[in-house]
């Protein structure tokens, strides 16, 4: 029975799951939550599609048999059966939803224990982009933004901040979701069970650009990970050309490293995204572009066309000055 | 009061003819425009109403349009992130608040005091004012739109987006103001139905003869009294964070975020059982008369709307799942919320029962109500799937809600309506609506519905939020995202179908007559549209179906004196006659309240004084709205 349900399920999710290999779907999952929260909406779905069914047949029973050829005699039985029937329904409906009680229990009690940790991260929603702080002893620690790395197969456990409004972290194919709540310390364990890059987007309506407040999860190999934070952790490379050094003079000269960091120079701002390594993240203002000099280019040039309200303004820079500061970006790897 | 009537004129003592017309003058409305201004009929009052919310609707449904356009691809720039953030919080707030809950309210001012066998509702001039405070509140919401101040917060305006912080101008005081002019205007109409359904039915009428829309009304109208205090509570609270710098919901000084999820859910929850429950009241009694047979299961119909009022007060931390609270706690919600399923369920069986048993006609009514059921069964599904947590935290706040609610909201209450309206048009305005437009409007809507909101289930699942004002090429949603737009077209022409018919028949349709269905409930025993004191004699009831009950005429009640208002008081379970009650006559002082009343609560969004100097005005109209003026109703 279990097993017919799952098949027709199957059937019935064949068509989206046919279209996406989309890194951003429930259906997709890869994630040890998301495979077991696929599994228990497949099911639920299914149960839920037959009762759908059943209904149907007993509508169209009722729109068919009332053709005037058709129509039974009355009797006066017809009223007894009816209530039987009818009982009958109310029965089932309760142990169907008996048994989806008792399924999500146990599905949320295997979610919660998740076991151990391997590594934590803060993750800080903000108007609208994450900032995310790998934790641990001082020399280990390192911030980023909008883009986490994690271990495959390995626990991560976030801790979840949400710093102005409320926010909340989803990564579809990794787990379901978690508010990100002022105030509150919520946390979200995440495994990722295939290397990958996953998308996620804030699910919580947040003002102006909450459409456009994605971040990436990309999970790596032990040792790609490992490179990848030892990396992370370094400051900032010094210039080697003129050009770079050049956009850096402008980066520390202009109102850019009021908000911004870049660890191995006097940029120590908290207002925005850490810059450090910005080179080396796939995308731009949480999601919005891919990273090149050209889409840094742009956006410096003009962050209120771009992405209207967000918390970067323009800053006035010389063709000039625009073209060194974003081979700069470019060049933080 | 005819010079020529004797001062204790009673209705028994005078022949027919001179009785509806001594009648006709002691309960009309004045003419002219100070008249219409000042009328407390529930009739003209309860059509008004119901015309406004369907502008409301069409107003919603442009809003609606434009989100649609604007996503059908991905990146579009017809609508920037301020405007499309604005237009989804007044669709939202427009439909649920201006909307969904006056239109049920506002058939109910209508139908029920006609299906009670009343001649007007109780409180009649607080009927009047509720309507001027809802235009108010509605006419605020869409100047501010108008004015670019529309707020942007969704209609949940969770806070601290909509705080002192971030939520700036006035735009969320205008989104928290609106709601204390709706609930405002909810809270008496639920008030004056109770009374009504207490106090007023028909000699006879005992409490299992109340037709199943009548207590739908009065089971809803006891959830608007119960959930109103926390709105209340929740807007004056943000009010008072906003205006007057507490800091209820401030976290840094110790204030609470999720306090306000608590309050607002608390009553926003039962919000949508207030819509849903006079939806399924509808169909019960619409039912019969295309069935051809009595509702099967009266008793279990009602246990069932009582049992989900008051498991619609335990299910509101549903809303909040992926909030962080603690997980046991969440479980006992996911077991209250599925329960809900049940008085679902058992409503559900019982119209299959008596579609099974009935002899079918198949009439627009009767095709919304066989829409109503196959969607609204897949919406209440869909809810049991959401009511789950796990399952929850994979679609909350997802286009899969999106479809879920509109799924219940459009299917669960809006096809019943549109039923409704096509069923009860001749008793509105005396003319049948076009049954081929009608059917034509039933299926574009019921297919254009479906095919909208259908694929939007897939969208959730595939990771599209809900609330975002557009979204980037290189995700798989855009093909889904256009075929909803363009199903969406079809809905609209359905409705816009639907519009057309009604205006068009209440002007040219096919004049009706007093029973056009052979309906078996007392709206159907008077005239279409029915006189100023809706029934020359009381009628008396000996069944749940009066009009199926007996052979020809009604036995009727006498007593009542012609030459004032005057209505029969029955008792509460029996319905037995207890005395004779005046009616209150037309006043133009509900307006002035009203207009004192909007002055006050706009004013007060800007100064914390105008509580203080606004309530005088208040209370001078209200004064003068009780005044005696020595009329026949004020002297008993
Ligand atoms: C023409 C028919 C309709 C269409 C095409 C439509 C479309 C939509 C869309 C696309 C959204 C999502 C906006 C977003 O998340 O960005 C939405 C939200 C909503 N709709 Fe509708 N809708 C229709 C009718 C209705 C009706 C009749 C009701 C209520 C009775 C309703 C109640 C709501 C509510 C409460 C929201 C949530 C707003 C929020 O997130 O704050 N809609 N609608
Ligand atoms: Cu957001």
């Amino acid at each position: 029975m279990r097993r017919l349900a799952k098949t027709s399920a199957s059937v019935m999710l064949a068509l989206p799951l046919a279209g996406c290999d989309g890194s951003q779907s429930a259906l997709d999952a890869h994630g040890a939550s998301a495979i077991e929260l696929k599994q228990l909406i497949i099911v639920i779905v299914a149960v839920c599609s037959v009762v759908w069914m059943l209904v149907m047949v007993a509508l169209i029973g009722a729109l068919w048999r009332n053709r005037p050829a058709l129509r039974p005699p009355a009797s006066p039985s017809a009223e007894r059966r009816m209530t039987i029937a009818t009982i009958a329904a109310v029965v089932a409906t309760t142990i169907i939803i008996s048994g989806f009680t008792v399924m999500s229990f146990i599905a949320t009690r295997a979610l919660a224990v998740a076991g151990n940790h391997d590594l934590t991260i803060r993750v800080r929603g903000l108007q609208w982009w994450w900032s995310v702080e790998y934790l641990g002893t001082s020399a280990e620690r390192f911030e980023t933004a909008n883009e986490i790395h994690i271990p495959v197969g390995r626990n991560v456990r976030l801790k979840l901040e949400g710093v102005d409004v409320i926010h909340s972290f989803w990564v579809p194919s990794l787990a379901g979701k978690q508010d990100l709540v002022p105030g509150r310390n919520n946390e979200l364990t995440i495994r990722a069970e295939r290397v990958g890059i996953y998308r996620g987007q804030c699910a919580e309506y947040c003002g102006m650009q909450h459409a456009h407040m994605a971040l990436l999860v990309v999970a790596d190999s032990q040792d790609d990970f490992d490179k990848w934070a030892a990396a992370q952790r370094q400051a900032a490379n010094p210039p080697a050309e003129e050009e770079l050094a050049a956009g850096r003079q402008t980066f520390l000269a202009k109102p850019c490293a009021a908000c911004h960091t870049i660890r191995g120079t006097d940029a120590s701002g908290k207002t925005g995204p850490d810059l450090t390594h910005v080179g080396s993240r796939r995308t731009i203002a949480a999601g919005l572009f891919e990273t090149t000099r050209g889409s840094l280019a742009a956006w410096i040039a003009d962050p209120q066309t771009i992405k209207p309200g967000n918390n970067m303004p323009v800053v006035p820079l010389t063709p000039d000055e625009l073209r060194s500061v974003s081979a700069y970006m470019a060049s933080l790897k | 009061m005819t010079a020529d009537a004797a001062p204790d004129t009673r209705d028994a003592d005078v022949e027919r003819t001179h009785l509806t017309c001594t009648l006709a003058e002691t309960w009309k409305t004045p003419a002219g425009f100070w008249g219409a201004l000042s009328t407390v009929d529930h009739k003209i009052i309860g059509r008004r109403y119901i015309f406004t919310a369907f502008v409301f609707l069409a107003l919603g449904g442009v809003l609606a349009a434009l989100m649609r356009i604007q996503l059908a691809q991905p990146e579009a720039r017809l609508l920037g992130p301020d405007r499309y953030n604005q237009i989804f919080t007044m669709h939202g707030a427009n439909m649920m608040f201006l909307f969904a809950v006056p239109v049920m309210e506002a058939m109910a001012v209508y139908l029920v005091p006609l299906m009670v066998g009343t001649r007007n509702i109780a409180f009649p001039r607080l009927n009047a004012f509720s309507y001027w405070i809802y235009l108010a509140g509605g006419a605020l919401l869409w100047i501010a739109f108008a004015l670019d101040m529309g707020p942007d917060v969704g209609w949940f305006a969770y806070v601290p987006l909509s705080g002192p912080q971030y939520g700036a101008g006035k735009r969320a005081d205008i989104w928290a103001q609106m709601i204390t002019f709706t609930e405002l205007s909810a809270l008496a109409v639920a008030v004056e139905l109770v009374v009504t359904i207490f106090k007023q039915r028909a000699p006879g009428m005992t409490l299992d003869r109340i037709p199943v829309f009548v207590w739908a009304m009065l089971v809803t109208s006891f959830l608007v009294i119960m959930a109103m205090p926390a709105i209340m509570v929740a807007s004056t609270s943000l009010i008072l964070d906003r205006l007057v710098g507490t800091h209820l919901f401030n976290p840094a000084e110790g204030g609470d975020v999720l306090l306000w999820q608590h309050l607002f859910w608390f009553f926003g929850h039962p919000e949508v059982y207030i819509i849903f429950l006079p939806a399924a009241g509808m169909v019960s009694t619409m039912i019969e008369p295309f069935a051809r047979r009595p509702a099967f299961g009266y008793l279990a119909l009602v246990m069932a709307l009582i049992a989900t009022g008051i498991l619609s007060f335990g299910l509101w931390v549903h809303h909040m799942f992926v909030a962080g609270l603690p997980r046991l706690g969440e479980s006992f919600f996911t077991a209250s919320s599925m329960t809900i399923a049940i008085p679902a369920g058992i409503q559900v069986f019982c119209w299959l029962a008596t579609l099974w048993d009935g002899t079918l006609v198949f009439k627009t009514p009767l095709l919304f109500i066989i829409g109503f059921i196959v969607t609204f069964v897949i919406g209440g599904l869909t809810g049991v799937m959401v009511a789950s947590v796990p399952f929850d935290t994979q679609v909350h706040d997802t286009y899969f809600v999106v479809a879920h609610f509109h799924y219940v909201l459009v299917g669960g209450a809006v096809f019943p309506l549109l039923g409704a309206i096509h069923y009860w048009f001749p008793k509105l305005t005396g003319r049948m609506m076009s049954e081929t437009l009608g059917q034509w409007s039933f299926w574009l809507i019921f297919i254009g519905f479906n095919a909208t909101f259908f694929p939007m289930h897939i969208l959730g699942l595939q990771g599209m939020p809900r609330r975002i004002y557009t979204y980037q090429p290189d995700l798989a949603w855009h093909g889904m995202n256009l075929f909803v737009s363009l199903s969406a077209a079809v809905l609209i022409a359905g409705f816009l179908l639907f519009f057309v018919n009604a205006l068009r028949s209440a002007r040219y349709g096919e004049p009706a007559s007093d029973n056009p269905w052979d309906a078996p409930t007392l709206e159907w025993a008077t005239a279409s549209p029915p006189p100023s004191y809706n029934f020359a004699m009381i009628p008396v009831v000996s069944g749940a179906q009066p009009l199926w009950n007996v052979e020809g005429a009604l036995p009727v009640a006498e007593g009542l004196r012609t030459d004032r208002r005057e209505l029969v008081v029955t008792s509460l379970a029996a319905a037995e006659p207890q005395t004779r009650e005046a009616s209150p006559r037309h006043s133009i002082w509900p307006l002035w309240a009203a207009l004192a009343t909007t002055v006050m609560l706009i004013w007060s969004i800007f100064s914390p004084w105008a509580v203080v100097w606004g309530s005088i005005p208040i209370a001078v109209t209200l004064i003068g709205w009780f005044w005696p003026k020595g009329t026949p109703e004020d002297e008993s």
